[in-house]
């Protein structure tokens, strides 16, 4: 963690409790978490499947209220969604009814600070920084999974958060155009200078797209293990087959995979 | 489909040797196919009518025939007797559909989006719903005697509850995915609904739009037949009881013209409004 910089994340002792309205039992979901994110930094968090972490994105979107302990973003503490946060969703989510000027220009329009023709040459700035130039006037059926997904990003740099947030946004990808994603996201937020919270299923696409990969424990989660990437930026996709990322990498997934033991999800390595 | 065939060379590559580009032409026939099966089946059937009528296997007055229908149809048009015929069924239509689409959409916005509202209203709306409301007609007539008032009220009736009770399903149906988006972007309710619940409602509201269109027109002909003095189902009521098979298929060609017309209006404002569906033009 560098000191230097400032937080734009700072939880602490975060915990959460569902309750269940139908057998009225306490779910206990997260367990005095703490983490920092530092200016410009990519975080990861990973863990094994129903930790958590979703659970805790939407706490710092403001989508959910947390039990006890504190959240703050840029020094505010988050009681509910604000404009310094952005949120990218598993699905695209983007409305079929607007065109994609339209999709990323909402957030915008929902804030009602913008004269239109500012919002739309906003807009504009952010399709061009996606590698979507030529298709602003596009319906969302007439694009592909990744265009898409795209448009999702862009809907949410547009809004210049002080913290991205993104859950999952290429789970829906094929395998291919997953990998060209991972390498696009690092462009895109290097040039939109953006700190990001980024919560991944898959191991690689964590190492690779991160300065630090946080390990959530299983359920209640609290946090396992936190691991600095030390890969060096500008990364490409061969980074993936060099002996140091290949360990990275299994040494996560050990992490993991304890978990997933200790849960009785999967039976212990023998 | 015929970019397939024009695709065949890409037309920035340079090729100094190759044959010049074959474009297939897609004959008249092949472009207007369908349009033109349907006229040539419509017009063997026409001459068939007037043939088997011509001939003398069946006797006319049951079934009239294409020229006949003609000649009753300019006559009536020629004595001016049609006019208000189709005046006073025209002016039914219009404001007892026009009626219900001023009630039935922001009633069914309100009752979508408000559950309490929702939840005085809703025992009313399912048992009339679920009424015949032509039923009702003896009852409007008590009520509105047999002038122009009682068939305006059937026709609203007839049309209004499509149209709500699509509007409702419609505000109803919001996916949960796009409210989070919604709210994620720190949206308040009324945006929520500007901007998410209304349009991702209009399919259903030209949907119950279309449906309550058939409802009124069965409603201005069954409460003309049942009790006026003018107007298509009348005509064709009286018509009928004397005979004139002519004048019936006069009254019944005109009616189901207004009601393609009106469908295919519908269809046109569809597709305005829907040009981000995929497929809609098939």
């Amino acid at each position: 963690m560098n000191a230097s910089r400032p937080l734009k994340l700072d939880a602490r002792r975060v915990a959460l409790t569902h309750y269940n309205e139908r057998t009225r039992q306490p779910l206990e979901v997260l367990c005095g978490l703490d983490l920092e994110v530092s200016e410009g930094e990519l975080v990861t968090i990973v863990g094994p499947s129903g930790c958590g972490k979703t659970t805790f994105l939407n706490a710092v979107d403001g989508l959910v209220r947390i039990t006890s302990g504190e959240i703050r973003v840029d020094g505010r503490v988050v009681d509910k969604p604000g404009p310094d946060r952005a949120f990218v969703f598993q699905h695209d989510c983007l409305f079929p009814w607007r065109t994609v000027r339209q999709n990323v220009a909402y957030g915008l329009e929902i804030q009602g600070k913008l004269a239109k023709a500012e919002r739309n040459e906003r807009a504009a700035g952010f399709i061009e920084l996606v590698g979507l130039h030529g298709f602003a006037e596009h319906y969302p059926h007439e694009l592909s999974g990744g265009m898409r997904q795209r448009v999702n990003i862009a809907r949410a740099l547009v809004m210049e958060p002080q913290l991205l947030l993104l859950d999952e946004p290429f789970a829906a990808l094929d395998a291919q155009t997953r990998e060209f994603m991972q390498v696009e996201l690092l462009k895109i937020l290097a040039r939109a200078k953006t700190t990001a919270l980024f919560i991944t299923h898959q191991i690689n696409e964590a190492i690779f797209l991160s300065d630090r990969v946080v390990v959530f424990s299983a359920r209640p989660a609290t946090i396992k293990e936190t691991i600095a990437i030390d890969l060096p930026p500008g990364r490409t996709l061969a980074i993936k087959h060099e002996p140091h990322f290949v360990e990275l990498e299994k040494h996560v997934w050990r992490l993991i995979e304890e978990e997933a033991a200790r849960t009785g999800m999967m039976t212990a390595a023998a | 489909m015929a970019m397939q065939h024009t695709t065949a060379g890409a037309p920035d590559t340079v090729q100094p040797s190759a044959k010049p580009l074959e474009v297939p032409v897609r004959s008249y026939w092949q472009r207007n196919e369908n349009w033109l099966l349907g006229t040539i089946s419509m017009s063997l059937f026409l001459i068939f009518w007037e043939l088997v009528v011509a001939f003398g296997w069946v006797n006319p007055l049951f079934t009239s025939s294409p020229s006949r229908i003609v000649s009753a149809a300019s006559d009536m048009f020629a004595d001016g007797s049609i006019y208000e015929h189709i005046a006073v069924s025209a002016h039914e239509f219009a404001v007892g559909y026009g009626l219900a689409i001023v009630i039935g959409v922001p009633l069914g916005i309100l009752m979508g989006w408000y559950s309490r509202v929702n939840a005085v209203l809703e025992p009313f709306v399912s048992a009339l719903y679920a009424t015949p409301r032509i039923a009702l007609l003896p009852l409007i007539l008590i009520w509105l005697g047999i002038g122009i008032a009682s068939k305006i009220a059937i026709v609203f009736l007839g049309a209004v509850f499509p149209i709500l009770v699509n509007t409702i399903t419609g505000v109803r149906t919001v996916e949960a995915d796009f409210i989070k988006v919604a709210r994620s972007f720190g949206c308040s309710d009324r945006q929520l609904f500007l901007t998410v619940a209304l349009p991702s409602s209009v399919p259903f509201l030209l949907a119950g739009l279309r449906l309550g269109l058939g409802h009124a027109l069965v409603g201005i002909v069954v409460g003309e037949m049942y009790g006026a003095t003018k107007g298509l189902g009348f005509l064709i009521a009286t018509a009928g009881a004397r005979f004139q098979t002519d004048q019936v298929m006069v009254g019944i060609i005109l009616i189901a013209s207004a009601g393609v017309a009106m469908t295919e209006l519908l269809r046109l404002i569809e597709r305005r409004f829907e040009r981000w569906r995929p497929n809609l033009r098939g």
